[in-house]
């Protein structure tokens, strides 16, 4: 059932939904990550809350001039509507007011949704049987999702993700440095704007499928994923839109390859299991590597400091620094150092004496900047190089592990 | 007091001069609530000259800066760059922000922040191609960072994460260098490495702008100061308008008096 789901051989509307979803996914991953950048993430949630109002307004709009209230282009143009005065409102609160943006934000979301829960049970009382499932916006429906309704969601996230592309690079220089960016002549609030703007479209277009719930849910997480697993900004946008289609794709397929399970919950499940996964394999964030990276960086510390203490003679008591050297044959059970032991030592003590000399030198600074009290100076430097730094240390020559 | 010292100093600013100054500052205030951080400053900076902005904490110097660039809006004033308005002439300023206005965790490598410096050639979609990274890398070099190109930025310390910012202001071909605070907590090798830049940019005939907080190394790096205290009080070239008397109307009493008559000895 779910290889089926996978291949879309779940019938027509799991494969406009599956199609639906996956370039949802990629245009909200893309989208978010600059979002993530500029350190403004929960913007998103009150403007996704503030669709709710404008959904409610239209649909009844288009009901009083006598038509269709379901029509979906109507109700996101409607959405889009109300999310634009939301997030003019907050970006008025945030810039005229002494009001935080966390403040703004909470305003912003709890009035716009309360209002909008007021229109939706007005609506639900205006009875005539055609209130649609306005409920739906928000958390999502897809069991009657047409081919108009996918068509609308897989032009609109498209059209959001080439915008984003054409303006990503103002629209990086803005979240890493808005201070350089301004003093460059670029319309940082201006590039703020169409960002959130950006953000918007992708709400909007989401709210059939994941609702206004949870669209958030799709701009942050994928961004968050891909950070773990890269250093550069161009690569968590590629990963992040890749994490966000994906869990798009497989979220849709899941919740079809079984009777009644919620497509958007699911996808946004989905895509906290990447995040999960990453948070703890990563090979350079994630949490496993850090407490390994921890661990070895502890072992190297005593191995470094047990050598030196017993090229100075002196006496270990520190019972993981023993335990180390011992394991490494270098000290005897009884603390002695052994021929190999001595002659480490000896060495630790040198590559003391030339880290010093490197790091005091301006020549060798990428090199010093390397520095962590522990690392083989051989690692680092030529042969010719460190040649040389003995030739400066001056005294015996030759002391090699 | 105050007035009168900008007064003395000041030699008389001719319109000529404000049309060919690199950057010409009258009347800027800029307030930050009810109480003015700059009031009625005017500042004629000279073109080719290394000037220090010196003032003590919270006198409105980097205010001054952000405010010429238009990165803060002032309450009133007019600046000019090169005789033009200041969005005329975006393309020839280069603007060193304090180090600490970004955060160093930000997924970018070293390279990457200096290829920001080249934004307009590169435009909206243009493609990063050899020359830029070639220019870039030339660009590091200068500020002696060019084997770092490839770390991420977090790596790196605070003296070199200066000078990346220094070279990607480079990476401009700018000719109005304007810094804010370049040597605030940084090593003895970067202070060098930076002042290095600076002097061979004024051979090279640009004009260099430097919010500085060291007085004990005005008279080594610059030839012209800019002395304020929300207030001007004094602009001029160094042996002029850097003294015991500048000084103190600038610092009041929060310069020790040993401290000046330091100052005054190292002047002569």
């Amino acid at each position: 059932m779910l290889w089926e789901a996978l291949t879309l051989q779940l019938g027509y509307n799991a494969t406009l939904v599956a199609i639906g979803a996956t370039l949802l996914g990629l245009s909200a991953g893309v989208t978010g990550t600059f979002l993530f950048l500029r350190k403004r993430a929960l913007v998103s949630d009150a403007i996704s809350h503030a669709t709710l109002p404008g959904v409610c307004i239209a649909f009844m709009v288009m009901v009083a001039l006598g038509g269709e209230g379901r029509n979906l282009i109507g109700l996101l143009i409607g959405s889009a509507l109300s999310a634009w005065v939301g997030l003019l409102c907050m970006n008025w609160l945030t810039r005229r007011t002494r009001l935080a943006e966390d403040a703004a934000i909470g305003a912003i979301l709890s009035v716009f949704f309360g209002f909008g829960v007021v229109l939706l049970t007005v609506i639900q009382t205006m009875g005539v049987g055609r209130q649609a499932g306005l409920e739906g916006f928000l958390l999502g429906s897809t069991a009657g999702m047409l081919w108009a309704d996918a068509m609308v969601i897989a032009f609109g996230g498209a059209a959001t993700l080439a915008l984003v592309m054409l303006i990503r690079r103002p629209m990086m220089l803005v979240a890493f440095d808005p201070e350089y960016a301004a003093a460059r002549g670029l319309p940082v609030a201006r590039i703020d704007l169409a960002m959130m703007g950006l953000v918007m479209a992708v709400t909007v277009v989401g709210l059939k499928i994941v609702g206004l719930i949870l669209i958030v849910a799709l701009l942050i997480i994928p961004p968050v994923t891909a950070r773990f697993w890269t250093e550069r900004s161009d690569r968590v946008v590629l990963i992040g839109g890749l994490a966000g289609g994906l869990a798009g794709y497989l979220g849709a397929a899941l919740s079809a390859s079984a009777p009644n399970l919620p497509t958007g919950p699911i996808i946004v499940l989905v895509s906290f299991a990447f995040f999960a996964v990453s948070l703890l394999l990563a090979p350079v964030r994630g949490v496993l590597a850090a407490v390994l990276r921890h661990a070895r960086f502890q072992r190297r510390v005593h191995m470094r400091q047990g050598l030196l203490a017993l090229a100075q003679g002196q006496t270990i008591y520190e019972p993981l620094t023993l335990r180390l050297l011992r394991r490494a044959g270098l000290v005897r059970a009884d603390g002695v150092p052994t021929d190999k032991g001595k002659a480490r030592a000896a060495k630790a003590l040198r590559d003391e004496k030339r880290w010093e000399l490197v790091r005091a030198d301006q020549a060798h600074e990428a090199t010093a900047a390397l520095y962590d009290g522990l690392r083989d100076i051989e690692t680092v430097l030529t042969r010719d190089q460190i040649e040389e730094i003995d030739r400066r240390i001056g005294g015996p020559q030759g002391v090699t592990a | 007091m105050t007035l009168e010292l900008a007064a003395d100093q000041g030699t008389r600013i001719t319109p000529q001069d404000v049309a060919h100054s690199p950057l010409a500052i009258r009347g800027l205030t800029v307030s930050y609530g009810q109480k003015p951080a700059v009031f009625s400053v005017d500042m004629t900076v000279q073109p080719g000259a290394m000037t220090a902005i010196i003032g003590p904490n919270g006198a409105g110097k980097s205010t001054l800066l952000k405010a010429a660039l238009g990165i803060v809006k002032p309450l009133s004033g007019q600046v000019t760059v090169y005789g033009k308005p200041l969005d005329d002439s975006r393309a020839r300023i280069a603007y060193v922000p304090q180090r600490a206005s970004v955060d160093w965790d930000f997924p970018t490598r070293v390279i990457d922040v200096v290829l920001m410096g080249l934004y307009r050639e590169l435009g909206l979609l243009g493609r990063v191609r050899a020359r830029h990274i070639a220019k870039a890398m030339d660009c590091l070099n200068r500020v002696g960072m060019h084997d770092f190109a490839d770390r991420q930025i977090g790596q790196l310390s605070g003296g070199q994460q200066q000078r990346v910012f220094l070279a990607r202001a480079l990476a401009q071909d700018a000719d109005l260098y304007l810094l804010d605070e370049p040597f605030a907590g940084v090593d003895a090798a970067t202070e060098k490495a930076i002042i290095a830049v600076l002097k061979s940019l004024k051979q090279a005939g640009k004009t260099v702008v430097v919010v500085h907080h060291d007085l004990a190394t005005v008279t080594d790096y610059f030839d012209h100061v800019f002395l304020i205290n929300t207030r001007k009080v004094a602009e001029g070239p160094v042996d002029e308008a850097f003294t015991a008397e500048t000084l103190q109307a600038t610092y009041g009493g929060r310069l020790a008096t040993a401290q000046i008559d330091q100052i005054s000895r190292a002047l002569g």
